[in-house]
């Protein structure tokens, strides 16, 4: 809507102009002001004019500002929404009712700049497969667990129409049990049997009490429900990075949780640090935030390195100072496969005469169990008041009937549960050094690393420029030349450009040297023109 | 040891979130000393849940003949792996047509819903919330018709930071809504200094176990036309409509209206009622609104259906056999139990709203009141609850500003505890003073309803 400036002259001649132009109606208005900012006459002029200026442009504005337009979205957000409705404003006075600020930001087909959503569309549009599509993306950017499934299939055909069903032989088929309302936080078998899960993903190191814990529809709802437990609008959580990217929208969307990065270096193998968390309190202090909690990731995503006792340590002391919370995601603690042993945020609780009350545990059966589609997170939380809210929350986000009565079978199975765990470390740890080990042959280096689904890759000496566009370009050169689909750092807010995240538990052992081929493609390719 | 105060969020730390009023006591009540008609004859009997257990024996005669359904195999052939790693927001294709078909055939297949522009969610609180997020900000209202389901305070209010203001109904014309009521409601948001945003009804109503009549509905799209705002129908009862006049869904309603109504109309949907299965958790949006489609189905990652359910009710629903015989013998079973209920209410000098569908009745009991007032509509049903026995919902607690009337549900118990609360009602109208089956102190009538618990276990609708 830009208009020539003898456009302005002619229909709207008290139109303020920028004080540069040399014009005459333009002078008429700026010297009043002048003379009033220098002290001189022409207060009246000076104060009324201005004020009747604004008033005027503000009824131009109201009169032909398009209807559709929501205030708080952007431009290019709402232009890009569904074009049509253009046209159709013109047809009848009234156009589409305004949708809310969150919908009109997000109501894009394509959201997100993110290249972490951006990459899982692409493979999802041509996914590899080494028979029926050779040349297809492969899929590197998804933290999923394939390696053991056939081990819970095999449970599954043998046990799951009788944990469903079976209850009682004699009365038939009955799905009252099954059918009617429950506790919308999860039913109480579930909740013991996944503390049971719970203790034994920790190797025994710690109970868990099933009073503790509120069950959700995945770890999603999980973190998102604690935030609102946690903090109100505007306030944030310190977030070593690199994180999560889903985070992003999880804690910030619809509870408008703000997250200020804590960014880890790779000189100190990307853990944080105590001092770090402190100086990032510091500024966002100064920048008015009110920080709430820090929110860790222990194993680490995307990185895969544990947080030592000392460090959760120092960090219960850091928030007790602070008097603020602290969450920490353990969705990945079943999932080591390194040497070091994994310590849990609740041994250390255990152990020590601490505050609890300020510690919140995420946990879910998406990654350890390999169940992502059937919906089932955990909190866990010392805080009374916070259990008692995030279970009314769960309303909104309850695991299903059916699912429910089948884990409570799957997961008293100790016996399946403990081998399972075994076997799915043992498949990580092997696939884990194979993928090194061939990401090596190309000269491409990994942080060290004890669990998770990934490798945490070095490949600034392949891009260009040292700089976030430069990852960009690489990312984009793997994907469509080496159509292999990783993660950026970018997207995790790693703070060094160069830094890949590839999840290696949705490949066989077959894959790896079709993925090596692929991606020694591009780094040739950069070798060859540097 | 110096303990700070741990700060929690306002929402966490305060009590607004709607579980404080009777509806919910009742509840808590209940839970204490519930019927059981052998270990517990002398217990309250739970007549506030509105939900359906008259059909299970269908869906377990279908599960009979359908056992891989639970197996994760389709012809044999294991689906397990697809499904374990299944978490697509846009939700399993096979299900999402399913259930499209299915909520077309309980329109009689008059009006056609597109699977894409469905979107699932963990139940139909999930989808209400969704919605409102994404049409409302937080000071934004929505016009609610009286009586309501007293969830709503709860599910559209508490996260999303909106309001609701009531569009008062009377029975004067058996609670319709009236354009004059819309445009005083809308007066009252411009008032309060609040932006409207949509209307939300519920067709059937909950709990007034009615349905939209056609120039309601007329009156309903006309108004939002006209202010320029959103209409959302939570049509969750819809396979419930046991009698005539049928159920016009909105989505049949708007057919001959152009795209600019059809971009403002959003359907909520589950299977809670209609299969009573409430604790599946499977709800869904319909929307011709692309934007609010592709948003709600973002959303929706904050409550996916388990694969595995997905799965399971793709089969139940795309057997066109079972549905078709489910739709009419549940049917056939809520009119059947609902006659019961208003004939033996007749016999004892009580009337209901003449209703059509629904899990429940609205019924009259402006008689008994001591007073006809809030606090004599309170006093009644505290001694409904405490003396008779029996748990059903005032009518405060649905927003209703006439006092006097309840909500009796009907369908969540067998037939001889149905009765059993019918003598009890009736010993306790004939005897006028209230004295009742179950006698019990005053002084602990007293007591319990100081008891400020929150205490919430179940739904409720």
């Amino acid at each position: 809507m830009t208009r020539g400036s003898d456009g302005e002259k002619r229909s709207r001649p008290h139109q303020p102009h920028p004080p540069s132009r040399s014009n005459g109606p333009a002078m008429r208005i700026v010297v009043p002001l002048q003379g009033v900012v220098q002290g001189r006459g022409g207060l009246v002029l000076g104060s009324l004019l201005p004020c009747a200026l604004f008033y005027f442009l503000q009824l131009y504005l109201k009169r032909h500002r398009s209807p559709k337009n929501d205030p708080s979205a952007s431009a290019s957000a709402s232009a890009s929404i569904i074009p049509r409705t253009l046209s159709r404003g013109q047809l009848s006075p009234r156009a589409q009712p305004p949708l809310s600020a969150r919908a009109a930001a997000l109501a894009r087909p394509d959201d997100d700049d993110s290249l972490y959503y951006a990459g899982l569309r692409r493979c999802a549009a041509d996914p590899y497969h080494p028979t029926r599509n050779p040349d297809g993306v492969i899929q590197l950017g998804l933290a999923e667990n394939q390696l053991s499934l056939d081990l819970v299939q095999e449970w599954l055909v043998k046990n799951a129409k009788e944990a469903l069903l079976g209850e009682d032989k004699e009365e038939g088929l009955n799905i009252r049990g099954l059918a009617t309302y429950q506790p919308f936080d999860g039913s109480i078998d579930l909740k013991m049997a996944v503390a049971g899960f719970m203790g034994q993903v920790m190797r025994g190191s710690v109970s868990f009490n099933p009073s503790q814990i509120v069950l959700t529809s995945g770890a999603t709802p999980a973190i998102e429900i604690l935030s609102f437990c946690l903090a109100d609008t505007g306030n944030a959580f310190l977030v070593p990075s690199p994180y999560y990217p889903g985070w992003d929208r999880d804690i910030k969307w619809r509870s408008r949780v703000e997250l200020v990065p804590v960014p880890c270096r790779s000189t100190d193998n990307f853990s944080f640090s105590i001092a770090a968390l402190e100086r990032a309190y510091t500024q966002a202090k100064k920048r008015g935030l009110k920080v709430r909690a820090v929110l860790i990731s222990n194993p680490s995503n995307p990185v895969g390195n544990l947080v030592n006792k000392e460090t959760l340590y120092g960090l219960l002391e850091f928030v007790t100072e602070k008097n603020i919370h602290l969450i920490s995601d353990e969705i990945f603690a079943g999932s080591t496969h390194g040497k070091t042993k994994f310590v849990s945020v609740a041994e250390v609780l255990d152990a020590e005469a601490l505050d609890k009350s300020r510690v919140h545990i995420i946990y879910g059966l998406s990654k350890d169990l390999s169940l992502p589609g059937f919906r089932v997170g955990v909190i866990y939380s010392y805080n009374e008041n916070v259990l008692n809210a995030a279970s009314k929350l769960a309303r909104f986000s309850s695991v299903s009937a059916p699912t429910q009565r089948l884990l409570v079978s799957m997961l008293s199975d100790s016996m399946f549960i403990s081998e399972y765990l075994e076997t799915n470390r043992e498949r990580l740890q092997r696939m884990y050094r194979l993928f090194v080990d061939a990401l090596k042959q190309l000269g491409i280096e990994c942080a060290g690393s004890s669990g998770g689904f990934y490798c945490w890759v070095d490949m600034s000496k392949f891009i260009q420029s040292y700089s976030e566009k430069g990852e960009q370009k690489l990312w984009d050169k793997l994907l469509t030349i080496a159509k292999v689909n990783v993660t950026p750092g970018s997207s995790c807010h790693c703070i060094e450009p160069g830094w890949f995240r590839l999840c290696f538990t949705t490949s066989t052992e077959k894959d790896i040297p079709v993925v090596i081929q692929r991606i020694r493609k591009v780094t040739e390719s950069h070798r060859m023109s540097h | 040891m110096n303990c700070k105060q741990l700060l929690l969020s306002k929402k966490a730390a305060c009590n607004a979130h709607g579980e404080d009023s009777s509806y919910f006591l009742g509840w808590q009540e209940y839970e204490k000393n519930p019927y059981h008609p052998i270990t517990n004859p002398h217990g309250i009997i739970q007549m506030g849940l509105a939900e359906n257990q008259l059909s299970f024996d269908l869906i377990e005669s279908w599960l009979a003949r359908n056992p891989d359904s639970t197996a994760f195999k389709s012809e044999g052939v294991s689906v397990f792996r697809e499904l374990a790693l299944f978490q697509d927001y846009h939700g399993l294709p096979a299900f999402k047509h399913a259930m499209a078909e299915f909520m077309e055939e309980l329109r009689g297949n008059k009006v056609a819903f597109d699977p894409r522009k469905l979107v699932l969610t963990a139940g139909s609180t999930s989808a209400n919330e969704i919605l409102i997020f994404c049409l409302g900000e937080p000071g934004d209202a929505f016009l609610v018709p009286t009586p309501y389901y007293p969830g709503f305070d709860r599910d559209l209010k508490w996260r999303t930071g909106a309001e609701i203001i009531p569009i008062h109904c009377s029975s004067s014309n058996g609670f319709r809504i009236t354009k004059p009521a819309l445009e005083e409601a809308y007066h009252q948001a411009q008032q309060q200094k609040l932006r409207v945003k949509g209307v939300l009804v519920t067709n059937p109503s909950n709990p007034l176990g009615t349905t939209l009549a056609h120039r309601e509905l007329e009156t309903l799209i006309d108004f939002i036309v006209a202010k320029g705002i959103h209409l959302i129908s939570d049509e969750i009862y819809s396979g419930t409509n046991f009698d005539s006049p049928g159920f016009i869904s909105v989505a049949e309603a708007i057919t001959e209206r152009g795209e600019e109504v059809a971009d403002r109309v959003h359907i909520v949907y589950s299977l809670s009622k209609d299969l009573g299965l409430p604790g599946f958790r499977v709800g869904a949006i319909h929307s011709q609104n692309e934007a609010v489609v592709s948003t709600a189905t973002k959303m929706s990652s904050f409550g996916l259906i388990s694969s595995q359910t997905q799965y399971f009710l793709s089969l139940l629903l795309s057997d066109k056999e079972f549905t078709a015989n489910y739709i009419a013998e549940n049917k056939k079973r809520l009119r059947e139990r609902q006659k019961r209920l208003t004939e033996a209410l007749r016999t004892i000098g009580i009337s209901c709203l003449e209703s059509n569908a629904g899990l429940f009745c609205w019924v009259d009991m402006r008689h008994l009141l001591k007073t006809k007032t809030p606090e004599g509509e309170m006093e009644l049903w505290k001694r409904i609850v405490h003396d008779v026995g029996l748990n059903i919902s005032p009518g405060s607690s649905c927003h209703c500003n006439e006092p006097g009337w309840f909500r009796v549900c009907f369908a969540n118990m067998s037939e001889e505890t149905l009765d059993i609360s019918m003598e009890r009602l009736k010993s306790f109208v004939l005897s006028g003073d209230g004295r009742g089956k179950i006698g019990r102190g005053p002084r602990r009538l007293i007591k319990w309803v100081r008891a400020i618990s929150a205490f919430d276990r179940r739904s409720e609708r």
